[in-house]
């Protein structure tokens, strides 16, 4: 691992983001689909309580939506106009460039995240919220995050189809995400045994992520985003490696 | 060390097909190999394993002492490659993409101005270094992939058909960099353009079907041409059955072929040696004016299809 590299390659793909319409469509989008959800969907006002939680509940569903739109290009844009052979032939490591290109879509999205600070200010305002919780809710929606690109980053690795690797990535996520669904979990519940629910419900983001953003930050849930991190960024560095140039 | 690349025994297979089938060559400091062959023949599929983009079946690379299976890092930061194509970042100016490159080369500071200043001057692009790659044309953006594999200033260039798509001009101008860089680089370019062979080349090598056919230099590529040292004659006011049973009656003569598109008759040498001092000897012996001669060197397109066609 070269340090100074993944943050060369980082900086470069930030400034890629940048360069088109893309980051600032998404962060409006985003913003919009956050702020709607929140007040409309969530009850944010009706339920009469300072806190976000109406907010933070969404961001699971918003995330399958959203993230693989941004890690779809991760891989399958350098696959597609070929710089794939460049970037492999300079003196990086394959880690190096999985590394920076995740960074890169892990802080931007972090960005999308922090530009939603004026509903943290809309609360404190109203009435006077455990920040504690919502700054818990931050990180754990940002670890969240970091899961689904992840998963997306992994995805796009296979295939020079940025269409092929949104849709694959969205149904992962989904899958990801349904297994701690409640009716999901009924499903399961009226027949199979219940270590076998509680394994598929413990690898749910769900699970993990409602944890957290209730304020309890358990090393466990942590340990879990992080190591859906690893795992499918290690798997992507083996893609890379293996079929570089398929 | 004189000898730059190594290359023993290297093949490539994808599944039943055999792209590259055992192909050794060096190149030496100083030598510009052309490396030519039909499209298919396993010309970027041997240039991707030595810049270590695709893994060898079997056999071994080397540049510069390295590895390219155990150092893969040390061989990628030895050479400068421009792949088929020459992909970039399309979104990025050509001054970001070379920035870019030259962090990546782990150069700073003045250090990294000047490389970048340099290789866009010798690639030629100062006057569109701040407009978006995907805005150029095929022979800028070539050129930019060119100015990226120069930056550092490897010891090793891989270039894979680095005139493909320009116009004259261009061609020219980018055989002149690679001339003026020549001297103190280890040079491949693939090319099919067979004109390069002697603009660019020292050396050639010619692969058909993932084999050498041929490893030798543009001139001994050249004589293995059956028209290699044939001359081309016309005399005045003879008739050209008596004139071409003299010429058959020479003992240097092998055969004699009429023209049809131009004035006079092709002599073919005996063993390929050169007859022209002794053929005009012979004619003005003979008192007969010689309207035109002159000796063809050999065709390149037609030694090319012999060796690529000829057990295909």
């Amino acid at each position: 691992m070269n340090l100074k590299n993944i943050w060369f390659i980082m900086k470069r793909e930030i400034g890629g983001y940048f360069a088109t319409p893309v980051a600032y469509v998404f962060i409006i989008i985003f913003l919009l689909l956050t702020g709607f959800s929140t007040f409309f969907m969530g009850n944010f006002f009706e339920r009469g309580e300072a806190d976000l939680y109406p907010f933070f509940s969404i961001h699971p569903w918003l995330y399958v939506l959203l993230i693989p739109a941004i890690s779809m290009r991760l891989w399958s844009e350098e696959r597609k106009n070929g710089s794939i052979e460049l970037l492999m032939t300079l003196p990086v490591s394959v880690i190096d460039a999985v590394l920076g290109k995740f960074l890169a879509a892990w802080a931007f999205t972090g960005l999308a995240l922090f530009l939603n600070f004026p509903l943290w200010i809309t609360v404190n305002y109203l009435g006077s919220p455990d920040n504690g919780v919502i700054f818990a809710g931050f990180i754990g929606s940002f670890l969240m995050a970091g899961g689904f690109l992840a998963i997306g980053a992994c995805i796009s690795a296979f295939t020079k189809n940025q269409v092929i690797a949104f849709v694959l990535s969205l149904i992962v996520s989904l899958i990801f995400v349904l297994s701690g669904y409640g009716i999901v979990l009924d499903f399961f519940s009226s027949w199979a045994p219940a270590t076998l629910v509680e394994a598929i419900s413990s690898f749910s983001f769900l699970t993990h992520f409602d944890a957290i953003s209730k304020g309890v930050i358990d090393m466990r849930d942590m340990l879990y985003f992080a190591s859906v991190i690893l795992v499918w960024l290690f798997a992507n560095a083996i893609v890379i490696n293996a079929r570089k140039a398929d | 060390m004189t000898l730059r690349i190594e290359i023993e025994d290297l093949a490539k297979h994808f599944g039943e097909i055999k792209a590259v089938d055992g192909v050794s060559f060096s190149v030496k400091k100083g030598e510009v190999l052309g490396f030519l062959g039909p499209n298919g023949a396993g010309k970027s599929t041997t240039m991707k394993m030595i810049t270590g983009f695709l893994a060898p079946t079997r056999g071994t690379v080397r540049v510069c002492g390295h590895d390219v299976i155990t150092d893969p890092i040390a061989v990628k930061a030895s050479l400068g490659y421009l792949p088929e194509g020459a992909p970039a970042y399309a979104d990025m100016t050509p001054d970001g993409f070379l920035r870019f490159i030259a962090d990546i080369r782990g150069l700073t500071g003045t250090e990294k101005k000047r490389a970048v200043d340099s290789a866009a001057e010798r690639a030629r692009i100062t006057h569109v270094m701040f407009q978006p790659i995907e805005t150029l044309s095929k022979g800028y953006k070539r050129r930019v992939g060119l100015a990226q594999a120069i930056l550092h200033n490897p010891p090793v260039l891989i270039l894979d058909e680095p005139t493909d798509g320009l116009d004259p001009n261009q061609k020219h101008e980018v055989r002149t960099l690679i001339n003026e860089m020549a001297a103190d680089k280890a040079i491949i370019i693939s090319t099919h353009i067979l004109e390069e062979v002697h603009a660019l080349c020292t050396r050639n090598v010619l692969i058909a079907n993932g084999k050498i056919k041929f490893d030798g230099t543009p001139h001994e590529l050249e004589s293995m041409s059956r028209y290699h040292n044939a001359v081309v004659v016309a005399v005045v006011d003879i008739e050209e059955a008596t004139f071409t049973s003299f010429l058959n009656s020479l003992e240097f003569v092998a055969e004699v072929e009429t023209l049809d598109t131009q004035r006079g008759v092709r002599v073919y040498p005996k063993e390929g040696k050169q007859i022209t001092a002794e053929l005009s000897q012979s004619l003005r012996d003979k008192e007969w004016q010689i309207d035109s001669l002159y000796a063809e060197h050999g065709r390149l397109d037609e030694v090319f299809r012999t060796i690529t066609m000829g057990d295909a």
